[in-house]
């Protein structure tokens, strides 16, 4: 009696994970799947438009005597300022709309990701509204760029 | 020439980004993506594999999120050369300071001039 039942359990179980896994298949038909070639092709334009234009900032800062150093760092100043004033427009949004890791992954995306949570969340306040959440993305980055930079550093102490 | 590598090198840096999200799980958000572009971009720097890229492409490979990384990696170096063993924790920040505060002076401005759309 009790070992019929156990067997019947055993067949409920097996049925059950069987159309779990026919229910499976079947999401994963149906799930759109991502564009991919149009938007790695998109990310390479917008993103390689974007270095086009640090390109031809750095370019001119160079030809007006500033030092490699200065003028990069020059440059990386410009490229967030522009980041954060098309942000601040609208504009950067309907870039990204297209561009994705294209308009994200070049330094204009990092003063997008400060700028956008930080006015979304003005009417919390200035200090945990905009003080707070400029980080929401950028502290992340800085935790993880100091922590790396820090361990290279040691190792290059440890084995120079 | 040097325009059209850092169009060409930048553009290629971005694109992997791109794979990357179509290709991996949804859950992968873009701070998930800028920060692997920095650990790997001073992974790579201190590996020596970053400085090649930028002496060829220049804006292309400082501009993406990866020369921040190598910006990173390269001041704790020299700061160890130069100041020891202060230098691993003084170097990153250093070099990278000009970047990190105009971030957040033109980023406060701009939160606070502008309101969202929509």
């Amino acid at each position: 009696m009790t070992q019929s039942q156990g067997q019947g359990n055993l067949q409920q179980q097996k049925m059950q994970q069987e159309l779990q896994q026919e229910y499976k298949q079947l999401v994963k038909n149906v799930k759109p799947r991502p564009p991919v070639l149009k938007n790695t092709i998109l990310a390479f334009l917008v993103g390689g438009a974007i270095c086009l234009i640090g390109q031809l900032i750095l370019w001119f800062l160079k030809k007006e005597g500033l030092g490699d150093k200065e003028a990069a760092a020059a440059t990386a100043a410009i490229m967030i300022f522009l980041g954060a004033l098309l942000t601040g427009l609208g504009i950067y949004d309907v870039i990204g709309k297209y561009g994705g890791a294209g308009s994200m992954v070049p330094i204009t995306g990092f003063a997008n990701s400060i700028v956008a949570p930080a006015m979304e969340f003005k009417r919390e306040g200035f200090v945990f509204g905009v003080g707070a959440r400029l980080f929401t993305v950028a502290g992340p980055v800085l935790v993880y760029g100091f922590l790396v930079s820090t361990v290279v550093g040691l190792i290059y102490y440890l084995i120079r | 020439m040097q325009f059209l590598l850092a169009f060409v090198i930048g553009g290629i840096i971005c694109a992997i980004g791109q794979l990357f999200i179509d290709l991996t799980r949804s859950s992968v958000t873009p701070a998930h993506v800028l920060v692997g572009y920095v650990t790997a971009g001073a992974i790579l720097s201190a590996l020596g594999l970053y400085q090649p890229l930028v002496n060829i492409a220049g804006a292309g490979a400082t501009i993406p999120l990866s020369g921040f990384g190598h910006s990173l990696a390269q001041g704790a170096i020299k700061a160890v050369q130069t100041r020891g063993l202060l230098g691993a924790f003084a170097g990153g920040a250093e070099a990278t300071a000009a970047g990190i505060v105009a971030a957040v002076v033109f980023g406060y401005a701009a939160a606070v001039l502008f309101n969202p759309r929509s």
